[in-house]
């Protein structure tokens, strides 16, 4: 079983640009998915804001019942976000990954308009392998 | 490929130095940035897919002459190749090292056609971070490489049409790309005759 739920990539504008879910829990339509976008890039802005710590960049980390949500917001206002099981390890340096599949195979291709839906083959596959690896090295020890 | 100047080098005059090999080689990203952006601003220039390959195609064009002259000076003490299998060779082991640090993947000769050539790369450079959206149908970035082989080619005195297709490998998921060279009546005939 995946111990990531589903991916999900909003512009700076809190758009969902991308979405895909691993694995059979948790499935979300389309409309549901761009709902849950807005409102976490809604989330994360107010976060930021209310938080009484000076400098907050916004919620990275939000643990419920069922699952955890881990969230990285780049320097120019992109956001990466996963679902996933409650305590996966790990989970941060695969943001991390994503963001550099997102820069070296979405970015560095002509045919990719900014802040529009990824729809980018190399994208998928690599971020498939990635996804791949990483329940392979989980349930190989 | 300009020669940083280091130590006392710089105390020799530019046109007394040796033509340095220097560090040729370029951050892969910083290439891959400019690249792209390159075919986006031919995008704005063209209607169809046509155009673009062929803008591609005079992009390298202007690279191959210049690689030819460079390295046959550096690499050959300015002799150069006259017979078509050393023209052939020469690009795929002299330039494709210089421009991408390796050597082509594979060099062949067409089974069906006397004057046609393929040199076929797995992954070729330009094509790494690039995926071409499906309604561009064969269009291939490779076009880029494809006028820098015909601009070695040519001022080589070897005219020949060249292009970039995309060939689909059993068992692998991405396509190679296959830079088909096709000369020019004049220069078989050359070849015969030289024998």
């Amino acid at each position: 079983m995946s111990t990531i739920y589903n991916i999900f990539v909003i512009n700076k504008s809190g758009g969902l640009i991308y979405y895909k879910d691993f694995g059979s829990i948790a499935k979300l339509d389309t409309n549901d998915s761009l709902r849950l976008a807005s409102v976490w890039h809604s989330l994360h802005a107010i976060s930021s804001q209310l938080s009484p710590v000076t400098g907050c960049t916004g919620i990275e980390l939000l643990e419920a019942d069922t699952f955890d949500l881990h969230c990285f917001q780049t320097a120019t206002g992109t956001k990466f976000f996963v679902t996933g099981e409650t305590g996966a390890a790990g989970v941060d340096l695969l943001l991390k990954s994503i963001y550099e599949l997102y820069s070296d195979y979405v970015l560095k291709n002509p045919f990719y308009e900014v802040e529009m839906p990824i729809r980018v083959e190399l994208w998928d596959l690599n971020l498939a392998t990635l996804i791949r690896q990483r329940e392979r090295t989980s349930t190989g020890k | 490929m300009l020669g940083v100047a280091r130590g006392r080098a710089h105390l020799v005059n530019v046109v007394d130095r040796p033509l340095p090999k220097g560090k040729t080689e370029v951050n892969l990203s910083a290439f891959a940035f400019l690249f792209s952006e390159l075919v986006q601003y031919f995008q704005t220039k063209v209607n169809n897919v046509n155009e673009l390959e062929r803008k591609l195609e005079e992009a390298g064009y202007g690279v191959g002459l210049r690689v030819l002259e460079l390295l046959c000076h550096r690499e050959k003490a300015n002799r150069r190749e006259t017979r078509l299998l050393g023209i052939l060779t020469f690009i795929h082991s002299t330039v494709w090292k210089a421009l991408f640090g390796k050597q082509a993947d594979s060099l062949e000769k067409a089974t069906t056609e006397e004057d046609e050539y393929m040199i076929s790369e797995k992954e070729l450079l330009v094509n790494r971070f690039i995926s071409v959206p499906k309604d561009m149908g064969q269009f291939n970035c490779g076009a880029y490489v494809a006028g820098i082989v015909k601009g070695v080619l040519d001022s080589a005195g070897f005219p020949a049409r060249v292009t970039a297709h995309f060939v689909p490998i059993e068992g692998q998921l991405r396509p190679r790309t296959t830079i088909l060279i096709k000369f020019s009546p004049e220069v078989m005939l050359r070849e015969q005759r030289m024998g």
